[in-house]
């Protein structure tokens, strides 16, 4: 990260859009917006990569289906395989439908759970993390939009001055 | 989006002229508040239920469950009908949040986080009952398949007992996560409006430190949509999982292959009433009737007719199946519920439920709150009766006439039952002022496409956004004149207030003097004065310290000289010398 950022303050999300196609085809870099709300298209217009959170989830999925298959066949057929009932415990598959509400919920518990997880440690999102928003304003109307510095300061502020920016603040990162 | 279409017929989600400012210092204002007289008295009652409540289940836990009304045959009653009742209840949070979100629903907004918080509220009351029905409750982590010292004794993975337990402890816990990602952001902006210290500690703590950086929104909108497709199919499973306590018994009246669906429309139906309850009174008390509006209300209504609709043709199924099956047993037991010792809970079961939703037909009703506020009552009590039907009724004569028998609770039935309403109104009371009843981030992402402000602009074929004078435009705009012209537009009010205040000049009757004779007036500044409306001595001999602030608020040009020059004072010796 640059050690000094030109931020550009927006009060609408459209005008945040067009300031932000118009500075990517200025070819700056943009490192970071800041947004008291998701702003649809916003990610394709910065350039940012797909997230991949719901591949994780998928796997995690598969992680909770495999635990409570192993968990329920060693548990109900390998080491006590006895009669409850009636039901048969004589392999995995004779008694697979009553299995199948427990593999369902703890698919659906890893999924979720894990996914949830992955999400807060790659946002660095945890109790007793401080806040990084450079302003409180931009958690209730506004949008700041951070460019780095690198020598160039006075053509940026002008090119940002003129994509409807409501204030411009540079600051030592 | 400004290029987004919106069909003109949608009515607006968000009434008022709100715009992204307005929505935050509306949510937040509940919390920012004190607690009223109301709130207080209201939450006094909910307390006290709680520890009535607390003390019947000490009670019971060291007495024994003998103090219940139940006996030999019926023994599942009360417990299980409110464990179920509590359930349900949690189910219609996880359908606006998630079932609504997978549709693209944007009325859920402003209901999906109150929705959320009663499915968590209600899904504890209702993981109560597992626990305190049981005998011996202090060995209830046996439920649990831990490795233990008894040569590892494991659990049995057949019964629907124990799939109640990781359908429900999934359900709580996803939900939880789910509702609590959701809040960060609305946190965060709680957190960056709190003004107290102890506020603002709490509040950061809370919102894990969110930024709203344009990744993470990327992120959690990802994060939602899949929890979303989590959550759905689970509440499907978590209820079907309820019902196969009944389902896969060989009880007539409970061995029903119909049950898991019929569970899960009643469990919307009456998910939906409770949240209908909630939100009536909560858009009242909060003042949120701007987000809440009459055409959220309608849209439950619709929602519980539908279900109610769906429920009511799983009755008529039922019946239909019991005389089909040629099962003397099946067929008593329907019999029994009709006309049998019980036929007044079935009675009041099917008014409640079928009945009752179906005056959701006629709009002048569906768009009534106060009949919605009833019938959204009417709508729990029938559903409390649905269950405590098909559990008593099913139970206290079944197949051997020798162990027919009776129920009646006794006051420590009632009294948990009550304590489980008193707990759930504690907390939600607690909710309501200190969380962000409404998902502002959200809210705020739709206000474009459904906010009345921007619906009224789109009519009018304006555009929804201006862009705003660059700062460049300004700098240059550095002339004393300009500046005023636009302090002028731009602050029409104060300008108005500020006439008011020193007299209005009219150019029939009044005639301008030169201003320019007050020291410290230029010929620039008497054209800004002239701009404002104030051509005359006795309008500028008028002028107090307040004035002059004012003054120079809105032309922003020489602040403070007005006073130094004393406009006032000079102004009032030549209007003298004038006359």
């Amino acid at each position: 990260m640059a050690s000094k950022v030109v931020q550009a303050y927006y009060n609408d999300d459209d005008v945040l859009m067009h300031a932000v196609k118009k500075v990517k085809a200025a070819h700056h870099h943009i490192e970071e917006v800041y947004c008291p709300f998701p702003v649809h298209g916003l990610d394709k217009a910065m350039g940012l990569e797909p997230t991949r959170i719901a591949i994780t989830s998928f796997l995690y999925g598969c992680l909770g289906l495999t635990v409570a298959i192993v968990m329920m066949n060693f548990i109900m057929i390998q080491d006590w395989p006895q009669d409850i009932g009636g039901k048969p415990s004589f392999s995995y598959i004779e008694n697979m439908p009553a299995f199948v509400p427990v593999m369902f919920e703890m698919t659906v518990f890893f999924a979720a759970h894990l996914m949830v997880i992955t999400f807060y440690l790659r946002s660095k999102l945890w109790p007793f993390k401080k806040a990084e928003n450079p302003d409180p304003r931009s958690t209730d109307d506004h949008f700041i939009m951070e460019i780095g510095v690198h020598g160039n300061e006075a053509e940026l502020t002008s090119l940002l001055q003129e994509t409807g920016a409501v204030e411009i603040n540079t600051v030592e990162k | 989006m400004a290029s987004h279409y919106e069909a003109p017929i949608r009515k607006p989600l968000v009434l008022g002229d709100k715009g992204y400012h307005e929505v935050s210092v509306d949510i937040a204002a509940p919390v920012e508040g004190r607690a009223n007289k109301q709130w207080w008295i209201v939450f006094s009652i909910a307390l006290v239920a709680f520890l009535w409540g607390v003390g019947c289940i000490i009670y019971t836990i060291s007495t024994g469950i003998g103090t219940w009304g139940l006996n030999r045959t019926v023994n599942w009653a009360w417990d299980i009908t409110n464990f179920v009742w509590w359930v349900g209840i949690g189910h219609a949070g996880t359908l606006i949040s998630a079932v609504l979100l997978l549709f693209r629903q944007k009325w859920r907004m402003a209901i999906n986080r109150s929705a959320e918080a009663m499915t968590i509220f209600s899904v504890i009351q209702a993981g109560l009952f597992p626990i305190i029905h049981m005998g011996r409750p202090w060995l209830a982590y046996w439920v649990v398949p831990i490795p233990n010292a008894y040569g590892s004794l494991w659990v049995n993975f057949n019964s629907p007992l124990l799939w109640d337990v990781f359908a429900i402890s999934t359900y709580l816990s996803v939900s939880l996560v789910f509702w609590w990602t959701g809040l960060l952001p609305d946190f965060a902006m709680i957190r960056d409006r709190a003004v107290k210290p102890f506020q603002k500690k709490i509040y950061s703590l809370v919102s894990f430190g969110w930024s709203g950086r344009a990744k993470d929104w990327q992120r959690f909108e990802e994060v939602s949509l899949v929890l979303a497709g989590l959550a759905t199919p689970l509440v499907l499973s978590v209820h079907t999982i309820v019902s196969f306590d009944f389902a896969t018994s060989v009880i007539p009246g409970w061995h029903t292959t119909i049950f898991p669906p019929y569970f899960v429309a009643g469990a919307i139906f009456s998910g939906f009433a409770m949240v209908q309850t909630l939100l009536i009174i909560m858009r009242k008390v909060c003042n949120l009737e701007a987000y809440i509006t009459v055409q959220h209300i309608e849209l439950m209504n619709i929602v519980i007719m539908i279900t109610g609709s769906i429920v009511g043709c799983a009755y008529i199924t039922e019946l239909v199946i019991a005389w089909y099956s040629g099962v003397e047993y099946e067929q008593y037991a329907f019999l029994n519920r009709a006309t049998g010792p019980y036929w007044w809970s079935y009675l009041l079961m099917m008014t409640c439920n079928v009945v009752s939703p179906q005056v959701m037909w006629f709009k002048k009703i569906r768009t009534s709150i106060l009949i919605s506020f009833i019938i959204s009552i009417v709508v729990n009590i029938g559903m409390w009766f649905e269950r405590f039907v098909i559990i008593v009724t099913s139970l206290h004569r079944d197949y051997l006439p020798s162990s027919w028998t009776m129920f009646s609770p006794s006051f420590v039935d009632i009294g948990i039952f009550i304590g489980t309403i008193g707990f759930f109104f504690v907390l939600f009371l607690l909710y309501s002022r200190t969380f962000p009843v409404i998902a502002q981030a959200e809210v705020k992402s739709i206000l474009k496409s459904s906010g009345e402000r921007y619906k009224k602009l789109r009519e009018a074929g304006k555009p929804l956004y201006e862009m705003p004078k660059t700062l460049a435009e300004i700098s240059a705009a550095g002339s004393v004149e300009e500046n005023s012209e636009r302090a002028a537009a731009s602050r029409e009010n104060q300008v108005n207030t500020l006439l008011d205040r020193l007299g209005t000049f009219d150019p029939i009757t009044d005639k301008a003097d030169d201003l320019k004779r007050i020291k410290g007036i230029g010929p620039q500044m008497e054209r800004a004065l002239n701009q404002l409306g104030i051509y005359t001595f006795a309008q500028v001999s008028r002028m107090t310290e307040e004035e002059y602030n004012m003054l120079d608020e809105i032309t922003g040009s020489f602040p403070g000289r007005a006073q130094r020059d004393d406009w006032a004072g000079q102004a009032q010796v030549l209007n003298a010398k004038k006359q």
